[in-house]
């Protein structure tokens, strides 16, 4: 371990640069044939964020279960401070030390805080009895610890997202954590929430504890580590130190190659409105959004968590009931009451959520694809496979798909492709105005430069795009005009070609940032 | 005060099944003149106290995320062994009968948990073959108890309560405590919440599913043998039935089918609604076959309103 270099821009001392967790060529296969982990090695010190990165199934989550006992490695030796150590089951390795903060929450709902915080591990009174006092007291003085602002004794079903992950935390802290190992903590908190879990983590750290970090997003990333171990295809590409490499570097390191940019091509003149929004307002959700898409562009809908864009998306696709407002679709006024309606209008909605909402995860490629328009692929109610195989290779071919087959599951597919067959199954429907609700949410980087090339390229071809997004690169990749949305309503309208990273952040951040109207 | 009434607002929420059988003692007390009379609510209870005792496993096991099909088999198992080798004495007979009961739990809790098999699958082959057990073993007759002490037991009262009341009220109370106060009671719900989770948190699931089996089919055998002391006998087809009402019982007192939550004294509520509809509606003479229909739209709606409320609940806590 001479090799590493101590690193000195928090003054940890020499005696503490002992990694105290190394992996030594550790391999795990799935049988029949992935091998998810081949020879992995490296070492976690005491007092660091240690960030993995690495494309979706390159093998993070992997290693992470691996560490956190629920899988065993096949091959390979595991060494917690110097001694060699097999870490048998969930519990095992938390009574070690190596404790994992689950990136989907593994919390039970229907119990309190507490309960969930000592899960497995209730203090007892004679004979088998919860010892409720403790139980409550102890948990009250952990959340303490984390400054978190409410009961041991709370639901966690009425808790938000970020306060659900305290609970996670605070469960790690139970034991006396060596390493604590944090899976996508920000997937699904807001940016003050993601402050407060940067503030503990810290905390954390600088109470020695080692930390390892797996995250998508590379400003975290820079934000918070000390050094960065990349992996690739299960494979150990390198640890660099954070303050000697660069995104870019990193990039390379996970996908092999470098990402272009796709700045957007100025632009250009434009078909008629297809869609038109005037005054659209939802009680309490958002208020007065006005605004127009025309044939061939794309616009972005940038805001944070809570803004209201998810909420304005399901009003148009008839999920939700507008208090006040108009809709105009080709210049008409339409009143739509249901997605049914929604999708006759021409309207398509790509979820949020692709997973829950917008696939059937053990039907195949195909039975996904033609889902939406079952009419076209029907000759009197009965189904023609001719048909449905026919409209599967349009799309598959026009999105390219990668799929062994039609006949694929599409639960068994890559993030990326699963969103693609989504889109498909759209398209299928011959749709005017295309949104898409976080289209590239759980992608890797990879597969994410991807579906933006293929939304510029539907936009084109001639839909109208409405993306909406919390990630700017993406906002300011594939947009020809950005809205942002802060706090429901629409507090700034951007050209693509004109708008900086400052002006959107302000739009989005402050009330009176100038409102400029671009179109 | 307000303690007292936000307790109280609690409770109404948590237990809504409690307003129903508050609802049903009113009308019935005001529409027959029987209803309303100590004797009646002793009848009462003894009429519910077998549902009630199957009710009262059921609802650990579907807690726990799965579900028993088999009890009414088991009913009619425990009761024909119990009445049957009597020639053995009393206490032996009724031990041999709760225990086939405790045997049959653990056989399916150990399938449920060592083959994946769906609980309702497991349980619902353990129904089918029980009863053909017990034809089996009965040839189609009916035994009689040969002992009267057997058939006194189940007409006794202690203190001016029936016995077999009492039995079920001092089994629920336990069950209460088991599933409020101890670690089994909270690792079930955990499991039943998010299986997931209590895997990962370290909780062993397959033993706590094995336990919640085998005191299901412990409560379904004293059950049957309860019922078999208040007739003097015991028949192969005793119990038809008696999974369907348990599970409504269950179910109308909160229990989720999904698992996760659910409660001793919401099971209560439960099996007093049904006994209280039920004998409140013989006491009116409405046709047997009425009541039946009657029941059944009862259960939709309790639930249909059950889920109106926590779906105010929940949006309560959006906006």
């Amino acid at each position: 371990m001479s090799d590493i270099k101590p690193i000195e821009n928090y003054g940890i001392h020499t005696a503490k640069d002992q990694p105290v967790l190394v992996l030594e060529n550790i391999t795990k296969t799935f049988p029949p044939a992935v091998t998810a982990l081949d020879q992995v090695s490296f070492g976690i010190r005491k007092g660091e964020v240690h960030a993995l990165c690495g494309e979706n199934g390159a093998g993070k989550s992997t290693l992470m279960k691996v560490l956190a006992g629920i899988h065993q490695a096949d091959g390979g030796q595991i060494f917690l401070e110097g001694r060699p150590v097999t870490l048998a089951g969930p519990m095992d390795a938390k009574h070690q030390g190596v404790l994992l903060i689950h990136q989907e929450l593994s919390l039970v709902p229907e119990m309190t805080v507490a309960e969930n915080i000592y899960l497995g591990n209730l203090p007892r009174k004679w004979p088998s009895r919860v010892d409720t006092k403790k139980l409550y007291a102890d948990a009250d003085a952990i959340l303490k610890r984390l400054k978190c602002n409410f009961s041991a004794r709370d639901k966690v079903s009425k808790l938000s997202i970020a306060k659900k992950h305290m609970v996670e935390i605070a469960r790690a802290l139970v034991f006396t954590p060596k390493i604590v190992v944090f899976d996508e903590p920000t997937a699904s908190l807001t940016d003050t929430e993601k402050h407060v879990l940067f503030e503990v983590i810290r905390d954390l750290k600088s109470q020695g504890v080692a930390i390892a970090y797996i995250s998508h997003r590379m400003d975290e990333i820079f934000a918070l580590s000390d050094r960065i171990t990349v992996l690739r295809d299960g494979n150990f590409r390198g640890t660099v130190d954070t303050n000697n490499t660069s995104e870019d570097e990193i990039t390379r390191m996970m996908i092999g190659r470098s990402l272009e940019k796709t700045r957007n091509v100025a632009a250009g003149t434009f078909g008629e409105k297809v869609l038109e929004v005037k005054d659209l307002s939802c009680a309490g959700l958002f208020q007065e959004i006005s605004f127009s898409i025309r044939k061939g562009e794309v616009v972005g809908m940038y805001g944070l968590v809570g803004a209201g864009r998810t909420e304005i998306a399901e009003t148009l696709f008839g999920l939700r009931e507008p208090t006040q407002g108009e809709i105009l679709l080709d210049g008409e006024s339409v009143t739509i009451n249901s997605p049914t309606e929604a999708v006759r209008y021409g309207l398509a909605l790509v979820p949020e959520n692709r997973k829950e909402q917008g696939l059937v995860l053990g039907m195949s490629c195909r039975d996904n694809i033609t889902l939406a328009n079952l009419a076209a692929v029907t000759d009197g109610g009965v189904l023609k496979q001719s048909k449905e195989l026919e409209i599967y290779d349009k799309y598959a071919e026009q999105l390219a798909i990668k799929s062994p087959s039609w006949a694929q599951r599409v639960g068994n597919l890559s993030g990326g492709n699963q969103q693609k067959v989504v889109i498909g199954k759209w398209l299928a429907t011959h749709p005017k105005v295309l949104i898409l609700d976080e289209p590239t949410r759980g992608i890797d980087v990879g597969s994410k430069s991807e579906i933006h090339k293929l939304i510029r390229e539907l936009a084109k071809s001639g839909y109208a795009v409405l993306v909406i997004s919390s990630e700017m690169p993406e906002v300011l990749g594939v947009s020809d005009r950005i809205l942002a949305l802060k706090d429901g309503r629409i507090n700034g309208e951007f050209l693509d070609s004109e708008v900086t990273e400052d002006d959107l952040v302000k739009a989005i951040s402050f009330d009176n940032a100038s409102v400029q109207r671009a179109s | 005060m307000t303690s007292i009434g936000t307790k109280a607002r609690h409770f109404v929420l948590e237990q809504p099944i409690w307003i129903f059988v508050v609802l049903c003692v009113v009308v019935f007390s005001l529409s027959s003149e029987h209803f309303l009379d100590i004797d009646n609510f002793k009848n009462i209870l003894v009429q519910t106290s077998t549902i009630g005792l199957i009710a009262l496993g059921l609802t650990f096991v579907m807690i726990n995320g799965n579900i028993d099909l088999s009890v009414g088999a088991v009913v009619a198992l425990a009761a024909c062994l119990a009445v049957d080798l009597q020639t053995l004495g009393i206490f032996p007979a009724v031990l041999i009968g709760l225990a086939s009961g405790v045997l049959l739990g653990a056989l399916n809790g150990l399938i449920v948990w060592k083959t994946g098999v769906d609980a309702f699958i497991v349980t619902l082959g353990a129904m089918i073959g029980v009863r053909g057990l017990v034809f089996v073993y009965t040839e189609e007759q009916s035994f009689f108890a040969t002992d009267f002490a057997y058939a006194d037991f189940g007409i006794s009262s202690v203190a001016g309560i029936p016995t077999l009341g009492l039995i079920f009220l001092a089994f629920a109370l336990l069950m209460h405590c088991i599933l409020s106060y101890t670690v089994h009671g909270r690792n079930i719900f955990a499991v039943g919440g998010n299986r997931q989770a209590a895997i990962d948190a370290g909780i062993r699931v397959g033993p706590h599913i094995v336990i919640n089996f085998m005191l299901t089919g412990f409560f379904a055998a004293l059950a049957g043998i309860t019922l078999s002391t208040q007739m003097g006998a015991a028949t192969p087809n005793l119990g038809r039935d008696f999974e369907l009402w348990a599970i409504t019982a269950v179910v109308l007192g909160g229990t989720k089918l999904t698992g996760g939550a659910g409660s001793i004294v919401g099971t209560f509520g439960g099996v007093v609604a049904i006994g209280v509809l039920r004998n409140g509606m013989n006491l009116l003479q409405v046709p047997s076959f009425y009541v039946l229909v009657i029941m059944g739209t009862i259960l939709i709606a309790v639930l249909f309103i059950d889920k109106q409320v926590s779906r105010n609940k929940e949006q309560e806590l959006k906006v």
